[in-house]
This record gives structure tokens, sequence and C-alpha cells, in this order.
């Protein structure tokens, strides 16, 4: 048995986010770009990083192409380590025969196992699909005072918003005293981020009940919690007041990106003291042309700027050629915006091709059908044709050309 | 031939007295270049480019930075098992000097010259930036037959202490070599980069050895020119030996030419360097950049124009900077204009300040300072 860690991460990699439409056609969603340069992943890894948790579980499931090679041997986040370090946990054969993860609880106990490796004190439960900064370390620290047997970190949402997620009633001394699933008469508005801790000896055991009851959809939020708080656990929740964003649609993923170039968002990429890393491309800095004209955006290294962007993030290695605009939008790696091309309120894909004088978007008062409008998303590699043009809300996953007139 | 049969030797501390400001505290390897660059980082990439996975970095003095870049060579993916990179030290016994005693220098890494089961070498300086396809300069040897090929190219010889400068033959044989002559104002200047069989590097050094040679390129390179075939190899695009602070200064500039740009910097053959995990660059409102070269990390609320900016660079509104070098780290407060100024690592300008050099003579600014 390898050498005893007091606390090791359980990444939940495996979603397919399906509400991302094309960005996660090929991709699973954890590995979507996010900021410029990162990915969602960076934000959960980059965390266990700094908090000091350096063995981290990775269970993926949907298209784990490109996250295993995103992720490698973890070197970009110093995860590459002789022991722990990152490690990628697909669905397995076992002699009993061969299963997907059916639930987030199940995918954790399919891998007990690697669990058991490192004699764990205590196991963090992650989702791969957040956008925050926070010290998992302060909330173990608080795990251990109330010698919990499960921790949950929250945030207070604004009340208008508090339906869309799990809540929690909680006593006074912070215990949880009643689980809300997406209620519709919310009676708090303390809402779950997806972080747990757990005192692992008391997990698995509910996770091997969890997984001898037929009824169960092992699921952590629907079965695992509410079996512990039914058992009577000592059930905590952790008070989190920073940022924290669950990018799980096209709105919110664009909504988070553009937050980053609001200074009155508390979401600080360049402190040094929690560094989010990422796995950087081999690029030489960004270029900014005479003829060029940036306001209020963010943009990457190896991209070149010719044209007009404002109020937008460039990945890297984007072009933007002379006369074209773009606004509002989020234009990710490798992708060219031609001459006169018009890219608002958008979302362009990795290496796709948006042609001389093609509209993409549009803004909203622009949008005769305001009900109608929304954000325009071309998926990755997808060729829109000189003139064409993709409308507000429409989302591509194949080349397009322009309508005959 | 492929790259795993050749050992590259790299000279870190090449020329260092020629930009006496830059290298006070590092080596000419590791001199800051184009927004996220050390010189180094070019000629470690044209290395591996072609495949070479056996890399020897001579150090002299002031290698505290070069070891800090280079680290155990990660980047590069020169961190192996066997072979990778070795940072070679300076013995306290070998003799001190400039850059004329590279003999000395290669005295004092016989061992792992010896050691080395490659058959070729690649020697290379640091000051000079290019990006060059090595196995094409391999293939040419080769074909050739070539004893030594040697990268040059033609223009403005550098006034540089030990520059060979080729007159080739229709062949591309070297029939005279002339080293730093006073009388050619241009010609087919080397670029320090030259290749050859380990053994006769190895003869070289004996030779140089039993008879107390102490000029490597007077008394073992020119001296040959009859009896070996040196052959010249052109290189191709952009390239810059740097002599002094100004031609720093202009082979950064000239960077802003975007086809030279795309030159140094294409896909087929990349340069590697050291990530510092900045975030993407941010253009405040009210930010105006024109011809820029921008790295990331950097917050610009002010005006830039013509410049050069490395990574972390902060630029407060109301500031101005043009036609100026901004290292690493370093800060440009509000009311401040820079002009032809050259600003080294975490330096600072305080509000208000106005500074400026000329084009051939660039105001620079130490590393650290405050002004």
């Amino acid at each position: 048995m390898a050498r005893k860690m007091e606390c090791i991460a359980m990444l939940l990699a495996g979603g397919q986010g399906s509400r991302l439409g094309v960005l996660t056609k090929n991709i699973a969603k954890p590995a979507v770009p996010y900021g410029g340069k990162y990915r969602i992943i960076d934000f959960p890894l980059s965390n266990c990083v700094n908090s000091g948790i350096t063995t981290v579980g990775v269970l993926t499931q949907y298209q784990p192409l490109e996250l295993n090679d995103y992720i490698g041997n973890g070197q970009p986040w110093d995860l590459d380590r002789a022991h722990g370090g990152v490690h990628m946990l697909s669905p397995y054969q076992q002699i009993k025969g061969m299963e997907w993860y059916k639930g987030t609880a199940n995918a954790i106990y399919q891998n007990i196992n690697f669990i058991d490796r490192y004699n764990p004190e205590y196991v963090a439960v992650l989702s791969g699909d957040h956008i925050y900064k926070m010290d998992y370390n302060k909330m173990l620290e608080y795990h251990k005072k109330n010698n919990a047997a499960c921790t949950i970190a929250m945030l207070e949402v604004p009340w208008e918003d508090a339906s869309r997620f799990g809540l929690m009633v909680l006593n006074d001394d912070n215990s949880i005293a009643e689980f809300q699933e997406k209620p519709k008469n919310p009676t708090s508005n303390k809402a779950s981020m997806g972080v747990y801790i757990f005192t692992w000896s008391k997990l698995r055991q509910y996770l091997i009940d969890d997984e001898n009851n037929p009824e169960s959809s092992n699921d952590f939020g629907h079965d695992v919690i509410p079996a512990m708080h039914k058992a009577g656990e000592r059930m905590f929740a952790y008070l989190f007041d920073g940022y924290w964003k669950d990018v799980g649609t096209i709105d919110s993923l664009w909504e988070a990106n553009l937050d980053l170039l609001n200074p009155k968002v508390d979401l600080d990429l360049s402190d040094t003291s929690w560094k989010i890393y990422s796995k950087t491309p081999v690029a030489p800095p960004q270029y900014i042309a005479p003829c060029a004209d940036i306001q209020n955006s963010m943009v990457a290294e190896g991209s070149k700027v010719f044209g007009h962007v404002d109020y937008s993030i460039l990945f890297d290695n984007v072009t933007v050629e002379e006369g074209a605009k773009v606004r509002y939008s989020i234009i990710m790696p490798g992708a060219t915006i031609k001459a006169g091309a018009d890219v608002e309120y958008s979302i362009v894909a990795e290496n796709s091709v948006i042609g001389e004088k093609a509209t993409v978007g549009s803004r909203p008062e622009d949008s005769k059908n305001r009900a109608e409008w929304g954000i325009a998303v071309v998926g990755a590699n997808v060729n829109v044709g000189d003139g064409a043009k993709v409308n507000p809300k429409e989302m591509i996953d194949s080349d397009r050309v322009k309508e005959a007139e | 031939m492929t790259g795993k049969n050749i050992v590259g030797i790299v000279f870190s501390n090449s020329y260092d007295e020629c930009l006496p400001e830059l290298t006070g505290l590092r080596t000419m390897g590791s001199v800051p270049f184009a927004g996220r660059y050390r010189f180094i980082d070019f000629t470690l990439s044209n290395m591996v480019n072609a495949g070479i996975e056996d890399v020897g970095v001579i150090t002299k003095a002031n290698y505290h930075s070069l070891m800090d870049h280079i680290g155990t060579g990660k980047p590069w993916d020169l961190s192996r098992k066997t072979k990778g990179l070795i940072i070679l030290p300076p013995y306290s016994t070998a003799e001190q000097g400039g850059n004329d005693d590279k003999i000395a220098s290669l005295k004092g890494i016989m061992g792992f010259i010896n050691r080395a089961n490659e058959e070729y070498v690649l020697l290379s300086d640091c000051n000079t930036i290019s990006n060059i396809d090595i196995e094409a300069l391999t293939e040419y040897h080769t074909e050739k037959n070539s004893d030594i090929t040697v990268v040059y190219k033609h223009g403005q010889i550098p006034s540089l202490s030990d520059v060979l400068v080729l007159d080739l033959d229709e062949d591309g044989r070297a029939k005279q070599i002339d080293v730093t002559p006073v009388t050619k104002k241009t010609g087919n200047y080397s670029l320090s980069v030259m290749f050859m069989k380990k053994s006769l590097l190895e003869m070289f050094m004996n030779e140089a050895i039993s008879k107390r040679y102490t000029d490597f390129e007077t008394d073992l390179i020119q001296r040959n020119v009859k009896k070996l075939n040196i052959y010249g190899f052109e290189a191709k695009g952009y390239s810059a030996t740097i002599d002094s602070l100004s031609t720093y200064f202009k082979a950064i500039m000239d960077l802003l030419d975007i086809n030279n740009c795309n030159e140094l910097f294409n896909s087929e053959r990349p340069v590697y360097t050291k990530t510092r995990d900045d975030m993407p660059s941010t253009y405040g409102i009210g930010s105006n950049v024109k011809n820029s070269l921008v790295a990331n990390g950097c917050i610009i609320d002010g005006e830039v124009e013509n410049s050069i900016i490395f990574r972390g660079v902060r630029i407060e509104k109301g500031a101005v900077v043009r036609n100026s070098i901004v290292m690493q780290e370093s800060f440009v407060a509000s009311g401040s204009s820079l002009d032809y100024v050259i600003m080294d690592k975490i330096a600072v300008i305080t509000p208000n300040k106005n500074l400026s050099g000329a084009e051939n003579y660039p105001f620079y600014i130490g590393k650290g300072i405050v002004i």
C-alpha cells in the first residue's frame, strides 16, 4: 500500500454538458475553453494544487480523448508526482462485467480501489464544470473542526435564482437541517457549489450501501447525501463568498467569460498567490497592428489583431483581419475572422473560419424579435463562407455558405 | 542523418561584453528577447527542432538566471532519462578570458564531449537570433561532403571580435576566411553555428592543447581553410546578430514587421520557452495600442505604440509608451511617457516622468530600478 495521504480529490469530469450543444460535440464539458487560455478543468485542478491536494483522480467517460491529451501527465499543474499526482480514471472492465459510470456516486464507487491505495482520511469530491478559486484546505480544516462526515460548500445566490439550485436550510451551527432540490418556493438561498469533503471511512460505506440499493440512481445529490442526512450523520455547510459560476449553458459560459472584463467581478486571474495553471500553447506574443483597435478585451499569445475588437475574449492564435469587427464575443483558439466580417454576441469555437463580410450574431437591440434573440455559436472547425450569415441564437456545427439572393 | 546522432554545444556567455547593460546580471544566453523569450531559447529550439536530444550548455559567469530559466530542460523536451540537457559550469582551474577563449571553454568540457556517443557536433553561440533549419544544414553537410559547415548570412558584418567572414566559391566552399576583417563592411559573416564530426573537434582540441593555440576561429578554422572542406550554409529569413545595445534594440523592433515575426516564429519550427502561467493580456477601456507585440499577463490601460511589451507588464491610464521595450513585470505609472527606452525587468516608472533616448542610442533602465 502506498504512503498515507490525508486528503485526495476526485474530480467528476465525465459529463457531456449537453446544454453546451455544439461546443461539447467532440469534447467533454471540463475541456471546454474558457478565459482566453484556460479550460474549465484548470480551475478545480489549480485549486487542488494550490490547496496542497496533490493526488487527484479525474473521472472521465464522455469523449475523453481531448481531456486525456490535455491533462497528460499533469505537469502543467505540477501534478506529475512520484507519489500521487493526477490520474485519469475511465470506466473499465471488471470480472463481473463492464459498466459505464451510472451516476456520480457510482463513478466514485467503481474507483474505491484507487482511493484505498492512498488510504486517505478525507476525500474531496469536485465538479469539473465550475469557474471559481477556492482554498479546499480551509474547508478541510472546517470539516475536521466539526468532526463532520460530510461538508458541502455553499454560497448565497440571489433569491430570484434560488429555485435553479440545490439548496440547504441550515441550523445555527451551520449544520444542515434540510435539503431542497430546485424547489419552486425556496426557503433558503444557500446553494450547493458541487464541492464536497467526506470522511472517507463514512463515504466508503455509504457508497457500498448505495450500490446495493437497486432503487438508487447512484447520484451524490439525489441518493448518497440524502441517505447520509437521513441516517443522522454530521453534515455541515461551508460558506464560500467568492466568485463562482456554473458554466453549463451557452449563456452562462458567455457571461462567465465576459465577467473577466468586468472590474467589479471578484475573479482576478493575475493574482500570483493563487495562479490558475494551464497547458500553455507554444506561441509568440500577440501582434497588434497599426490599423487595429482594441478596447476592453482580453487577448492571448499568438493572436494577430488587425481589426476592431471590443468587449471580447480572444484565445491564442486567433486572427482578426483588417476591417473585421468582433464585439461582445468569445473567439476560441486558432479561429480566423476574415476581413470585413462582423461577429457580435457570439462564441466562435476552435479553428473555425468566419469568411469575409460574413455576419455572426447581432446585438439584442438590433434583433427584430427580442424573445428569439440569443448568443450565436459556431462549432469547432466550421467554415462560415464569405458573406454568409449566422443568426442570433443559432448554433451551427457544419459549414455555412452565403444564401442565394 | 538524424538529430540523435548530433550532440549540441551552446556557449551561453558568448560576447557578454557587447551588452554590458543587459549582461551585468546574466549571461548572453539569458538576455530577454521578443516579449517572452531569452536568447538561448532560439538556439535550443533550433537544436530540438532538428531532433537533437543531447545538449551541453557551457557557462562561465553569472549563470544563475540561465539556470533558473532552463531548469531541467523540460520546455524544450530535453528533460530526459538518458541524455537531454546538461549545464556545464566552469571548473575553477579553467582559465578566464573573453569569448576568444572558446578553446579554454571546450578544454573544460572535453570529458563531456569524449563521453558523448554521437558522431557529430553542433557548436552554437547565443547572440544570434534566427530560426535555422538544422536538418537542412546536416543534409547540406553530407551532400557537399563537407568537413565543417558554417551557418552564414550575407550583410553588414557585426562588430564582434571573432567573426568569420567567408569568401565562398560557386559550390559554396570557403576559398578564404577572414576573422573580423577591418577592410570589409559587408560579407558572408558567420552566425557562429558550426557543424562537424565530433572526431574532428576532438582532433582540433588535441592540436590546440599541444600547440598552445588560443584562438578557435583563427588557429583552428581559418588555418585549415585549404586543408579541409569548409562550406557555408546560408541562413534564411530573419536573423539578427547582437553586437551592441543598439543592434539589440533594432533586432527587437524589426519584429514589428509582421513578415520578420512570421519568419522567426513559424509553425514548422516553433520556438520554445519556459512558461509562466500568466493570464491573457487585458486591454482596458480607453487604452490605445498600435503596432506592438504584447506578451501574456499584461494589463494595459494607457497608450502603447511601436513597442514590445513583455509578460506581466502594467501600463496605467495616461501613460504613454512609444518605440520602447518594456521587460517582464515592469510598471509605467500614469502621466509618464517613454520614448526609445529599454526598461529591464521589474523596473518602475512613478507618475509624471518623461524619459527618452534616441533610435541609435536607446535609454536603458536597469533591472529593478525605480524612477
